[in-house]
């Protein structure tokens, strides 16, 4: 009896452990399926190098470069503005910081992570979008700049919690090591911390990067929405994620355009995918 | 001559009475030993020394640590530790070329002339026994060598920022018994230019390297004397005990 109960747990367990697997395969059949179904009008290389995204025009436009550049923007500047600060973030509450600051930075960090991206969206909407606007003299403030800076504070966390996990796991005798060299406290931080915990590091850049393009709906609020190749930060762009999300509702299921956004949604989950391997390569590599 | 002059030493961590009301002289140009079972207190005898103590958070110490007459409380930590180099029991190459890890002390301390560094990087590594080894391939990664010649590659870095004492942290606790001779071999040749405070947990090593050896127990000095004597006629039951084998 004991034996056929433990036969029908482990069963059950495996059967639950399949079930994700066929959930994330039906899933991305459906999204190829779908997706696929637009190249049979438009080229593959007219799709992602195309300058023009008019999807309800006659006949429909269906290039994604402005889409693209877009996504890239926005990431780029969130990048550049969420690492540094990530990274010194993490250095500072793995190195430096008193016991008690460290309790209160690691507890704000997690506090940052938990605001629901729709309500930064909103904070930056009504705070961010004017000030970029009255900074820089611009006609809107609904730019790539305001979206980059908005979605650094969604970055963060991951990047910080990740980088500072990272520079923990430098064995503790590394450390020692330096300093026995007579090596100031920044010193072996800097040539010794930070190196040892590179990979680690990049990983943690990695993942953040990758909440970044996947973010949808504050960029969808605070970016301008507009498909054009931009030129600048200082101008409305549209992403990958915005586009499927404002347009999803509007198409015809069955019609080009929606068969466009699948694509869309094919080309996320690419980018997803190779920042989630790399960053994992990142990560076991340093084991 | 004296370099360390030691008086009532007692270090805390948090509750832990890790040293208890500790007083010697470690004399220049000698290999003082210090053998005693683990928790002794003789790492932290000898992390306070180059004032590693100071990493843990619960550190807390009463006493005089005088380094050639100066306070090293008073002292800057780095100078300290410039002065008082450290080799620790585990071999701990830095992932660089052998080249790089003698130099990167050397470099740390803003020493960048070519020419310079180079000198310093061949004689480190002649005093710790390495160069004749070693200087065909001094751009390989230093993960090539053995565990003895690893060791005696932290030596030689420990070397090349030119200290005055060098703190042995059981040097041998993880080599095999000829890598242990040579380690051992350039402590003997060091103890010329260098003042040698050597922890460990082989009796032996302590008998056959050291000049003095002192005992520690439960955080207490219990015998201080030459090797000769230590190991011949301890004045202390205690310490005949511990080296005979009957505990630790």
């Amino acid at each position: 009896m004991r034996k056929f109960k433990e036969f029908i747990i482990e069963k059950l367990i495996l059967l639950c452990g399949l079930a994700s697997i066929f959930f994330v395969a039906l899933i991305f059949l459906f999204l190829l399926k779908e997706g696929l179904a637009v190249f049979k009008t438009v080229g593959l290389f007219s799709f992602l190098g195309g300058k023009s995204w008019y999807p309800i025009s006659e006949p429909p436009h269906l290039g994604i470069l402005p889409l693209i550049l877009g996504s890239l923007w926005v990431t780029l500047g969130a990048a550049i503005i969420s690492v540094p600060i990530g990274v010194a973030c993490a250095v500072y509450i793995a190195e430096i910081s008193p016991g008690k600051i460290k309790e209160v930075l690691k507890a704000g960090i997690e506090l940052l992570a938990a605001i629901p991206s729709v309500v930064l969206g909103f904070i930056g909407m009504v705070t961010l979008v004017p000030l970029v606007k009255s900074i820089f003299h611009l006609p809107t403030g609904l730019t790539a700049l305001s979206g980059s800076i908005m979605l650094a504070f969604m970055a963060m966390p991951t990047i910080v919690s990740i980088a500072e996990d990272a520079l923990y796991s430098v064995p503790k005798i590394y450390k020692e090591g330096a300093l026995a060299l007579g090596a100031t406290h920044w010193q072996t931080i800097w040539r010794v911390i930070l190196p040892a915990a590179s990979k680690g590091i990049l990983a943690a850049v990695m993942l953040g990067i990758g909440r970044v393009i996947g973010e949808t709906m504050a960029v969808m609020m605070i970016t301008g929405n507009a498909a054009v190749i931009p030129q600048s930060i200082l101008v409305p762009v549209r992403t990958l994620t915005a586009t499927i999300a404002a347009e999803m509702g509007e198409a015809v299921v069955g019609g080009e355009h929606y068969f466009a956004l699948f694509a869309i949604g094919i080309i996320l989950f690419v980018i997803s995918f190779i920042i989630n391997v790399t960053a994992d390569l990142f990560l076991h590599k340093r084991q | 001559m004296v370099a360390f002059k030691i008086r009532d030493l007692n270090i805390w961590f948090n509750d832990v009475h890790a040293l208890k009301q500790v007083s010697l002289d470690v004399e220049a140009n000698e290999i003082l030993s210090i053998i005693g079972p683990s928790n002794s207190g003789k790492t932290t005898f000898l992390r306070m020394l180059n004032r590693l103590n100071d990493l843990e958070p619960s550190f807390r110490m009463e006493g005089e640590v005088k380094f050639e007459k100066e306070d090293i409380i008073r002292m800057d930590a780095e100078t300290v530790r410039r002065k008082v180099g450290m080799v620790f029991a585990l071999p701990l190459p830095l992932p660089l070329s052998i080249f790089d890890n003698v130099a990167y002390g050397v470099r740390m301390q803003g020493i960048r002339h070519k020419g310079k560094l180079t000198a310093q990087v061949e004689e480190a590594l002649k005093q710790a026994y390495l160069w004749e080894e070693v200087k065909d391939r001094l751009s390989e990664s230093a993960f090539k060598l053995s565990g003895g010649q690893q060791q005696r590659l932290c030596i030689a870095r420990t070397l090349a920022v030119a200290p005055q004492v060098i703190l042995f942290d059981e040097p041998c606790s993880g080599l095999d018994p000829i890598s242990t001779a040579k380690v051992e071999e350039a402590m003997l040749k060091l103890k010329q230019k260098y003042t040698i405070v050597l922890v460990t947990n082989n009796v032996k090593q302590a008998a056959r390297v050291g000049d003095r050896t002192a005992f520690f127990l439960s955080g207490e000095l219990i015998e201080l004397d030459q090797t000769d004597k230590i190991f011949t006629a301890p004045a202390d039951k205690r310490t005949d005990g511990y080296i005979r084998g009957k505990f630790g």
